[in-house]
């Protein structure tokens, strides 16, 4: 049975059909087709958020899985991220939680938070 | 025991403390809204009108002469903006004619200035007016008014002169005992030996507090569209049809920030928290207005809204003493033309009436003007520079369609009438009233709100009642 | 009063790329001005990912982006201020500011005006029913959430499928918000099909399609809003309400060009509700340029950040004299298209023209022609096209012919096009 799916790499959103053999069909780049295999094998997610800071300017601090996380762990990435708080000064790419909720996947800051 | 209690803080109420506080007496404004004029004073058309309308011999007519003659001193005093713009009530139709002709009588026997039109006149002044207009009569005297600064500014001046202003505080009972009234609210028992009602909607209520009264107040609803500014040049002058018994009709005007405003429809309604707008009033408002003005640029709206205007069973607006005491003074149905009259009826009712019965001793000193307020925009260069280098918070700008600085919020948030709301900051300020609504201004008026009562973000209310604007911190 | 070659009015994404693009095309004397106390507008509170696949082949999140500009902006070491509030631009390109700093008259020799877009709130859809605390715009929601960490409501509905919305509506879930549905008047979602997927489907949110909210209902804070089905013209259905128990009903219905400074300057204002530019992105004012989003509403930053990038290499070739000014020809969106940027474009014999235009309504099986009189220049087949995302078509510029016939981009159904050639 294939399962029908709209592609979310891209601000395309093209209609995936992926067959039984894994095989993807309407993708429009190599990355589709990949996107395709990854959702009906293992479903994953980017999770952005943000998290406390002690900056002057800014008081969150914008926040990203570095990659996609399992779609059935966001609520404990989510529950991790809310967990911790940002220590000025902060770099983009900044590592904030190591291997998130046993993803083996970094939660980094997103943005510069100096002062 | 205060000397007067005057129940109601919108227009009327205000103007009334106003003159009230040139007398050496303790004069307790109660008002049950978190803010002044927040009800029928603030959902209006902002109009000071010349006074071509009102039946010849009506208290209307009577104080919106007298009121509107005022207005150049007041608003000065005031630091209200105010323009002499004029308007136009226009016939479409050959047999609106002897309507016309109506008004002109009118007009003449209110001793309002006024002017007849020919068609061609009208278009020379008016080229976006229909061409099918046929006449119209031009009054002169009539203007556009702020009418959220009007009210906050006379109970400002109110207050700065010794008036007591209690927000939140609505009246439940008023007793008769002795020589004086007992007044009742949630919080407190006041004695007083005056009560001046002005409390608009509830005025019948309030007045029938201490005697059976044989006159209703009926809320009657209007519903607007408020265009952003968008150059000079649409109407020029404020532009009526003619009246109907449903009242003055729908309107087009510019305001005094050179916004438009078109409405307001004329329905009775129930209840006097309906301020609901609907699709089929305003599809109704707006062809009305088209018919006026066919070129109004629709696609330029930014906000509807609907006001409750207080229309009284008698027809005229009710300003007397009750039956039973002369101390008591209703103050009632001040319908239209009530924004042009209430410095007149504050002044008529504080000075002819209140210190007469009470014999009241005018202070030795009162100051008739508030302090006044930065208006950056009409700066010169070089007062603005001494201004933001004296205060850099001049020149940090919260609401950019508007131009409000931190400064003029701060001003506002200061002065010795509380301004409690992100509303009341809008009323005062004018951020958040531009196209955006608040979008991109709007968190910093409140974290600025949160700052100057020191209370939580969280407790910071938008308007009315429990309109807390956020939820919940989620990142502490 | 100061002198300096190039003003641009704002410090998002496409005034930064102006900045940096005029800079590199040899005019270094830029002040940039921005009103928020940083750079980067809009994407400072767009903190989801999906940016840059264009311009940095990469997917980042809306802080890393303007990370990014920001960088290249300082490494330049243009000049920019912030907390710089534009009150005026006069034609003569006299850009009057205050800042914190003072209150300033800069006498410009070319202006890029990069002022963003703000969004249709509820008076100007005539939103019917009360008008209580809790009714909000979705970006100003997201402002709340994403730049000061405070949830506006615990139990959302969300009007308008425009993609903050969608955004907004996974971002609220995950902060701990229930969702509990997107009404959307148009028959089809106005939002990215992948925003549909993995920010509706992926939390199990409703979309109910042609359905408007035709009641809202609450004195103080929102209480309850009402739905209903419309019909083919849009007009509520009695009988199909539906009543949600919300404290908040976020609106995502549409976002307009903030163009208020170019309007007040006199700049002719075009079908987009942006100024009227010609290819070289300059309004009708001459040396006064205007290029993102207060041009017309993009759906990427990537293509605002291009369009900058033009902007601010055309004010920088007006600056050095080099930007050549001919006979032009007007565009003209034909049937089918919604709008058509830029309004005009120049003759020449040099490079190409991008032509940036949306459908009005979702077409299935079509040619987009673009022609000048009867001669056509471009025919290009669509399986498919949306309201919602915005299409850029390149033609060559010596194809153009010097008439007054305007350069029109139209939809034709397929079996209708045999004939086009």
């Amino acid at each position: 049975m294939s399962v029908e799916l709209t592609c979310i790499v891209c601000p395309r959103g093209c209609h995936l059909v992926v067959h039984d053999d894994l095989t993807v069909e309407g993708n429009s780049c190599p990355r589709g087709a990949a996107y395709g295999k990854q959702e009906v094998l293992d479903p994953r997610r980017t999770v952005t958020s943000t998290v406390p800071s002690n900056s002057v300017s800014f008081k969150v601090c914008p926040v990203k899985t570095k990659d996609p996380v399992p779609k059935a762990k966001m609520a404990e990435v989510m529950a991790a991220i809310n967990a911790v708080r940002a220590t000025v000064p902060v770099h983009v790419g900044d590592v904030l939680i190591h291997d998130v909720a046993g993803t083996g996947v970094d939660v980094v800051a997103t943005r510069d938070l100096l002062e | 025991m205060k000397d007067i209690i005057v129940v109601g803080g919108g227009v009327i109420g205000a103007f009334i403390a106003r003159y009230l506080s040139q007398y050496e007496a303790s004069v307790l404004v109660l008002e049950k809204e978190n803010d002044v004029g927040d009800v029928t004073s603030m959902a209006n058309s902002a109009i000071v009108h010349s006074g071509d309308d009102p039946v010849p011999g009506t208290l209307k007519a009577k104080f919106n002469v007298l009121g509107n003659a005022m207005f150049d001193q007041v608003s000065k005093e005031l630091d209200v903006s105010f323009a002499r713009v004029g308007s136009m009530n226009l016939a479409f139709d050959e047999a609106q004619l002897p309507l016309l002709e109506e008004l002109r009588d009118r007009a003449e026997k209110n001793g309002v200035p006024y002017q007849m039109l020919g068609k061609e006149e009208i278009l020379r002044l008016e080229p976006n007016v229909s061409p099918t207009v046929v006449a119209g009569i031009l009054c002169p005297t009539a203007g556009i008014v702020n009418p959220f600064t009007l009210t906050a500014h006379a109970m400002e001046n109110a207050c700065d002169n010794g008036v007591e202003l209690h927000l939140n505080e609505p009246v439940l009972g008023i007793e008769r005992q002795g020589d004086h009234f007992l007044v009742e609210t949630p919080i407190e028992q006041y004695c007083c030996r005056m009560v001046i009602n002005a409390a608009g909607l509830a005025s019948a209520k309030v007045a029938a507090m201490i005697e059976p009264i044989d006159w209703t107040i009926t809320p009657r609803k209007g519903e607007y569209y408020v265009l952003d500014h968008f150059g000079p040049g649409l109407v020029k002058h404020v532009l009526f049809p003619l009246p109907t018994k449903k009242g003055k009709g729908v309107l087009v005007t510019m305001t005094t920030s050179m916004n438009y405003l078109v409405g307001p429809s004329s329905e009775f309604v129930q209840s006097e928290e309906d301020f609901a707008t609907d699709t089929l009033t305003l599809n109704e408002v707006r062809a009305q207005a088209k018919a006026m003005v066919p070129g109004i640029p629709f696609s330029q709206q930014i906000r509807v809204f609907a006001g409750l205007r207080s229309t009284p069973s008698t027809k005229d607006f009710i300003i007397e003493s009750s039956k039973t005491y002369k101390e008591f003074i209703n103050v009632a149905g001040i319908e239209s033309p009530g924004l042009a009259s209430a410095p007149a009826i504050g002044k008529h009712v504080a000075e002819e009436m209140a210190a007469k019965i009470l014999g009241l001793k005018k202070k030795e000193s009162w100051n008739p003007c508030i302090r006044p307020y930065v208006h950056l925009q009409l700066m010169t260069q070089a007062k603005k520079n001494e201004l933001i280098h004296a205060d850099p918070s001049f020149g940090d700008m919260v609401c950019n369609c508007e131009k409000v600085s931190v400064g003029e919020i701060n001003d506002a948030l200061n002065r010795s009438v509380p301004c409690l709301t992100i509303k009341a900051v809008k009323k005062r300020t004018r951020a958040g009233f531009g196209k955006c609504q608040g979008g991109f201004c709007q968190p910093r008026v409140l974290l600025l709100l949160a700052k100057r009562y020191g209370i939580s973000p969280l407790e910071v209310l938008y308007g009315r009642g429990d309109s807390q604007v956020l939820e919940e911190e989620v990142k502490k | 009063m100061k002198h300096v070659d190039l003003v641009i009015v704002g410090g998002g994404s496409a005034g930064m790329a102006a900045a940096v693009s005029a800079y590199d095309a040899g005019v270094q004397d830029i002040l940039l001005l921005e009103r928020s106390p940083y750079l980067g507008g809009i994407l400072n509170q767009c903190i989801h990912n999906g940016f840059g696949l264009h311009e940095f082949k990469e997917e980042l999140t809306g802080p890393e982006f303007l990370t990014r500009f920001v960088h290249q902006v300082e490494e330049r070491h243009i000049h920019y201020e912030t907390k710089a509030s534009v009150l005026s631009i006069k034609k003569s390109k006299i850009v009057t500011y205050v800042s914190p700093k003072g209150s300033f008259e800069v006498q410009a020799k070319a202006i890029v005006v990069a002022t963003g877009c703000y969004e249709r709130s509820a008076g100007a859809i005539s939103m019917p029913g009360e008008r209580p605390a809790g009714v909000i715009t979705a970006g100003q929601a997201q402002l709340y959430l994403n730049q000061y960490g405070y949830l506006v409501g615990k139990r959302v509905f969300i009007l308008g499928s425009g993609d903050i919305g969608l955004i907004m509506a996974r971002r609220m879930t995950l902060e701990g918000a229930k969702v509990l549905g997107v009404a959307e008047l148009m028959p089809y979602s106005n939002g990215l099909n992948r925003n549909i997927q993995q920010c509706l489907k992926d939390f199990d949110i409703p979309l109910y399609l042609s359905h408007t909210v035709t009641n809202v209902i609450g004195k103080g804070k929102l209480e309850a809003i009402e739905i209903s089905q419309v019909d083919e013209k849009k007009n509520p259905i009695p009988g199909t309400e539906k009543r949600f128990e919300v404290d908040t009903l976020m609106l995502s219905i549409g976002l307009i060009p903030n163009c208020a400074l170019l309007d007040k300057a006199g700049a002719k204002i075009g079908p987009a509700r942006g100024a009227e530019v010609d290819d070289a992105l300059m309004t009708s004012i001459p040396g006064i340029f205007t290029c993102g989003n207060v041009l017309h509403v993009h759906d990427l930053v990537d293509y605002v950040v291009e369009e900058g990038k033009v902007a601010g290499k055309n004010a920088a070739a007006y600056i050095l004299g080099t930007l050549e000014e001919g006979a032009k020809v007007p565009t003209k969106a034909g049937n089918g298209i919604g709008y058509v940027v830029p309004g005009s474009v120049a003759l020449g014999e040099e490079g190409g023209v991008s032509l940036k235009f949306r459908c009005r309504a979702p077409s299935k099986n079509v040619y987009l022609i673009v022609k000048q009189g009867e001669k056509v220049i471009k025919k290009l087949y669509k399986l498919a096209m949306i309201p919602s995302e915005m299409e850029i078509i390149k033609i060559p510029r010596k194809a153009l012919e010097n008439s007054q016939e305007p350069l029109e981009v139209s939809l034709v159904a397929k079996e209708d096009a045999a004939h086009v050639r």
